[in-house]
Order: structure tokens, then C-alpha cells, then sequence
């Protein structure tokens, strides 16, 4: 990996999230007809309006306007929010970590789950258990999350009232009662994620286990044990990080949906309330902050995949 | 054309996609006709009924026959879809293959920035466009258009490139053909086959995420029979019956299986590996 190629990486992501910023700022200030009339609604008098775009700068041109948020979110500040009249910046912030934990307790049970189903169904090709796992996957991945967020709602919390329906407890108030209910949310993020993931891993893991040095290796006399955990495995589970990386997209918008299904006070329900309320700064902050992390787990998994492999040279 | 439905029937995945796609389609052009009530009619003392001979599906909040409104709602969901997908391949397309037809630098700047865009998720960029342009199902069609539209791009582009290489096309630039007549006539046609298997995958991206805005709200409004709102409009009468919520459900997911099988059966009917 040269330093070479890490610097254009930088540069790269330095103009996605330029680009980003863009796009969110136009669509959700510019390009409404007025941004202002938007957030009051149809019946705000005159003065109510006038006041907000001179508060706004609705009034100033485009790159100024631009130039001016840009400026405050480098220095974390986005503005007041126009629905509970505090700053944005910290709410979000305190949102996103809810988020977080969820994201890492679906991608932590993903892992645990979808890659001894990939190996299971890659080493057993072609029988029962191959057919069973590419049936599920096939399945978990066209089912949208409104859908099994619904579904394990009415089994596990209706039916057998295993676990709480909604709510979010933190963790530092009641450790048990908080990983109570986030068991449900978790489970249907993983869900299309263990769909997916399985799936690459089955098929990388095929296409090694085909390859000439595991034949080699065969040859030469090892266990299959041996062969699958020592030589194969490691290279099938390399391309598994971007996919990964590419699936926290997936997750982001999962999210969404999840969060306000079982309202948790995430990032992704801060947006829905947010757009449901037309509190602008609050819907700038959350798309930005969204946008931002899957550009950055990007670039990070395309550094890892990198650096973990050395055989390819970047330029 | 015969050849590929050959080897289509021939893969299970390819034969189940057939099935379960034609059935829909069945059931999109058909199926207001086979409804055995009227989707809107409301009955009162017939309120959370199960499945019986009456309704076969049971009855909504309403006493609304849900077979009827599933019936009737394919078309607001599946055709949606469908639509919202074709014009964000279409548009997605044009971008791939001008980018690819320019090279160089352009193509360079192009695709950057596609991959830029891309770095928002569809269902984000998609709640932000409703957001802008309000709530409605025609403006959840034009964010799912525009949220497939840099993907879609992408993946033109990448089969485009190899296009452009073709001896008819320089044959094209060297007669002196204006850039319109080259990328329209000549390069586009030729990209259509891998863009269809792209497309019909992502028809059920499209299916659910359609459904998941009319879930939120920001779709289809009541009384409108799109399922992804039948969904999200049964989820507060959960405990009276589930049925309500289990069918229309099943029907979104039906749905976005089969053009997922569909789609992986075309790619292997038109790329055999071995």
C-alpha cells in the first residue's frame, strides 16, 4: 500500500464529503421554494416569515448561505433546532451514539451468526443445509425491515411476551433492562445483514476453496481442517470487509426504519421527527451525520482491505 | 430470446422467479376484477374478522375486505415500483454511457462524483426528496427514481466502457457522427441486456423501499390500499388481529423474492460461468 494511494483516498473522501454537504444543503434550503414558508407552514403572518429568513439568511445568495452552515458545522455547530429550540449539534451527537451501539450489537450478532452459516453452507455444497441457508438468505433479503421489525414484534413481544414491544432504557441506568430492549431492534437489523453477508461468504469461500493452492495444499497432505481454517478461510473472509463496509449503508438505513418502529431515541428516529416537525437545522444535521459515517467506514474498510492485503498493489 | 427462457426455466431460481413474477403480473393487470368486494366498502359489524369462506383473508379496522385491498393495492405498490425503478435506470443510463462515451477526465470527474452521491443511502436521499417535493406516492416515485439514479449510472458505465472499445463505435466517431447520435444509437441499444438483470433486481429494492416510505408515511396516503401502508396502518390494531398485518406482509415480501429470483435467473441464463 503507498503513501500515494492513501493520499488519493484522503483527497477522495475530502470531495465526497464536499459533494454531500452540497446535496444536503440545496435539498433541504435552497431548492424549496421557500425554505421559510416550509417550516412555518401556510398560515404564518408575514412578520413570522420575514423574521425567519433574516435569522436564516434566506435572503443572502446561495454560496453565501452555503458558506456561512458549512462554516458552523466544521465547528460542530448546527444551529438551533427549530422544534425544541436547543443547539442541534448535541442532541445528535447523543442520538448517534444510540445508534452506534445498536449498529454494533447487529454487526457483532451478524458476524457470530452469518459467517458459520457461510463456511456451514459452502463446506456442505449442494446439500441440504447449503439449500436451507440460500433459501433464508433469499428470503431475509427481500423482506423490507418495516416488515420483520413487525413480525418478530407480534411473535416475541405480543405473543409470547418475551421481551418489551418499544422504549429504550440506557444502559448505564438499568444494564438489564436496556439490553432487554434492544434485543428486538438488534435482531431485525442483523436479520438482512446475516442474509447478505452469508451469502458472500458461502460464494468467496467456494471460489477459494477452488483455487490452486488449496488444492496444493490438499495435495500435500493436510486435514481439510487444516486446509479450510489455515489457507482458505482467510482469504475468502478478506473481500467479507467491504461487503461489510458497503452493508453499513444498508444499516444506516435500516436504522431509520427500525428506530422509529421501536422508538429509540436514534439518529435515525431524530430524522423522522425531525422531518415530520420541518425542523430544517435538525434534518441537515442528521443526513450530514448519516452521509458522513458511511463515507468514513468506507474509506477506513478500503485502507483495512489494503493494508490486510498485500498482494495487490494500488497506485 | 428462446434460448434464455430455456435456460431460465431450467434453474430453480429462474423458474420460481418466472412463476411468481408472472403471477404478479396477473394480479397487477387483473386483479381489481377478481376482487370479491369492494376495496373501499366499510362494514361495521364485520370488523378484525379471520380468514373465513365470507373473506377469505379476514377483514380490516374497518370491516374492508383485505383480499380486495391487497387485490386492488398491487398496482399502487408493484407498478410504483416498477416505474420509479425504470426511470432511474433510464436517466441512470444516459449518465453511464455519456460518462463512458467522454473517458478521460470527464468520465474521471463524473463517476467521482457519482460515487459521492452514492455515499448517501437510497432510503435517506429518498425521505430528503419527499421531504422537499412532499408527500405523496407520485414524489415517492421520483425519489426512488432519483435515489437508484448514480447506481444505476455506475453499473452502465462499467459495461458502456467495454462498448466504446467496439469497432462500430470508432467506426461511428471516425464518420464524423455527432456525440448524441453515437451514445443514443449506438452505445445505448447495446448496454440494454446486463442494465434489464440490473433492473429487474432492483425492482424489489424499489418494492420495499416504496412500501417502507408509504410505512413512514411519506408515501402512499389512506385510503389508498398500498400495502406497505396497509402495514403500517394495521400495526395499532395488532393485538385485535394479526392477519391484518400478516398478509399484506407477506404479499411485499412475495413480491421482492420473486424479482430477486427473476433478476439472479437472468443474470445466469445470460452469463453461463461453466
Amino acid at each position: 500500500m503507498s503513501p500515494a494511494y492513501v493520499l488519493k483516498r484522503i483527497l477522495l473522501i475530502g470531495y465526497t464529503l464536499f459533494v454531500v454537504s452540497l446535496i444536503v444543503f440545496a435539498i433541504t434550503q435552497i431548492l424549496p421554494a421557500d425554505a421559510a414558508v416550509m417550516m412555518l407552514g401556510e398560515n404564518a403572518t408575514p412578520d413570522a416569515l420575514a423574521a425567519l429568513r433574516t435569522q436564516m439568511g434566506l435572503n443572502n445568495p446561495f454560496w453565501m448561505q452555503y458558506l456561512h452552515w458549512l462554516g458552523g458545522v466544521v465547528r460542530g455547530d448546527f444551529g438551533i433546532s427549530m422544534r425544541t429550540n436547543l443547539p442541534v449539534a448535541p442532541a445528535m451527537l447523543e442520538a448517534l451514539g444510540r445508534s452506534l451501539l445498536l449498529a454494533l450489537f447487529s454487526i457483532l450478532l451478524m458476524l457470530a451468526v452469518a459467517v458459520p452459516l457461510g463456511i456451514v453452507a459452502a463446506v456442505r455444497r449442494g446439500r441440504a443445509i447449503d439449500l436451507g441457508v440460500s433459501f433464508l438468505s433469499y428470503v431475509g433479503v427481500s423482506v423490507p425491515e418495516f416488515v420483520t421489525a413487525t413480525l418478530v414484534v407480534l411473535v416475541l413481544a405480543d405473543w409470547l411476551q418475551w421481551l418489551p414491544a418499544t422504549g429504550y432504557i440506557p444502559l448505564t441506568e438499568d444494564l438489564m433492562r436496556g439490553l432487554k430492549h434492544l434485543v428486538l431492534p438488534v435482531l431485525t437489523v442483523s436479520m438482512i445483514l446475516i442474509a447478505h453477508v452469508s451469502r458472500m461468504v458461502r460464494s468467496e469461500l467456494i471460489d477459494v476453496l477452488h483455487s490452486d493452492y488449496v488444492r496444493a495444499a490438499r495435495l500435500k497432505g493436510l486435514s481439510k481442517r487444516q486446509v479450510l481454517f489455515k489457507h482458505a478461510l482467510r482469504n475468502a473472509l478478506l473481500p467479507t470487509i467491504t461487503i461489510v463496509a458497503l452493508d453499513v449503508g444498508y444499516l444506516l438505513g435500516g436504522v431509520i426504519v427500525v428506530e422509529e418502529i421501536f422508538a429509540l431515541p436514534g439518529i435515525g428516529r431524530q430524522l423522522i421527527v425531525a422531518i415530520q416537525a420541518r425542523d430544517l437545522p435538525s434534518i441537515q444535521a442528521g443526513a450530514l451525520i448519516m452521509a458522513t459515517t458511511y463515507a468514513v467506514v468506507n474509506f477506513i474498510a478500503d485502507i483495512a482491505y489494503a493494508w490486510l492485503d498485500r498482494r495487490i498493489q494500488y497506485d | 430470446m428462446t434460448e434464455i427462457l430455456k435456460r431460465m426455466l431450467r434453474s430453480p431460481q429462474g423458474l420460481l422467479g418466472l412463476v411468481i413474477v408472472g403471477l404478479i403480473l396477473l394480479v397487477v393487470i387483473a386483479g381489481p376484477w377478481f376482487a370479491p368486494q369492494d376495496p373501499e366498502k366499510m362494514a361495521p359489524l364485520m370488523r378484525y374478522k379471520p380468514p373465513s369462506a365470507q373473506f377469505w383473508l379476514g377483514t380490516d379496522q374497518y370491516g374492508r375486505d383485505i383480499l380486495s385491498r391487497l387485490l386492488h393495492g398491487a398496482r399502487a405498490t408493484v407498478v410504483m415500483a416498477a416505474l420509479a425503478t425504470a426511470l432511474g435506470t433510464l436517466v441512470g443510463a444516459v449518465i453511464g454511457t455519456v460518462s463512458a462515451f467522454l473517458g478521460g477526465r470527464s468520465d474521471e470527474a463524473i463517476m467521482r462524483t457519482v460515487d459521492a452521491i452514492m455515499s448517501i443511502p437510497s432510503l435517506l436521499m429518498a425521505l430528503l426528496i419527499v421531504n422537499l417535493l412532499g408527500k405523496s406516492s407520485l414524489n415517492a416515485l421520483l425519489a426512488i427514481a432519483l435515489a437508484f439514479t448514480p447506481s444505476m449510472a455506475r453499473v452502465t458505465r462499467s459495461v458502456a466502457l467495454a462498448v466504446r472499445k467496439q469497432d462500430y463505435v470508432n467506426a461511428a466517431v471516425a464518420r464524423g457522427e455527432s456525440a448524441t447520435f453515437i451514445v443514443g444509437r449506438e452505445m445505448l441499444p447495446n448496454v440494454v441486456a446486463p442494465i434489464i438483470v440490473e433492473m429487474t433486481i432492483r425492482i424489489s429494492f424499489a418494492v420495499m423501499l416504496f412500501a417502507t416510505l408509504s410505512f413512514l408515511g411519506l408515501g402512499a396516503q389512506p385510503p389508498a390500499s398500498e400495502w406497505g401502508l396497509m402495514v403500517s396502518e394495521a400495526r395499532r390494531f395488532m393485538h385485535l388481529s394479526a392477519w391484518m398485518i400478516l398478509w399484506p406482509s407477506l404479499a411485499v415480501a412475495l413480491v421482492a423474492i420473486g424479482f430477486n429470483l427473476l433478476g439472479d435467473g437472468l443474470r445466469d441464463a445470460l452469463n453461463p460461468r461453466t
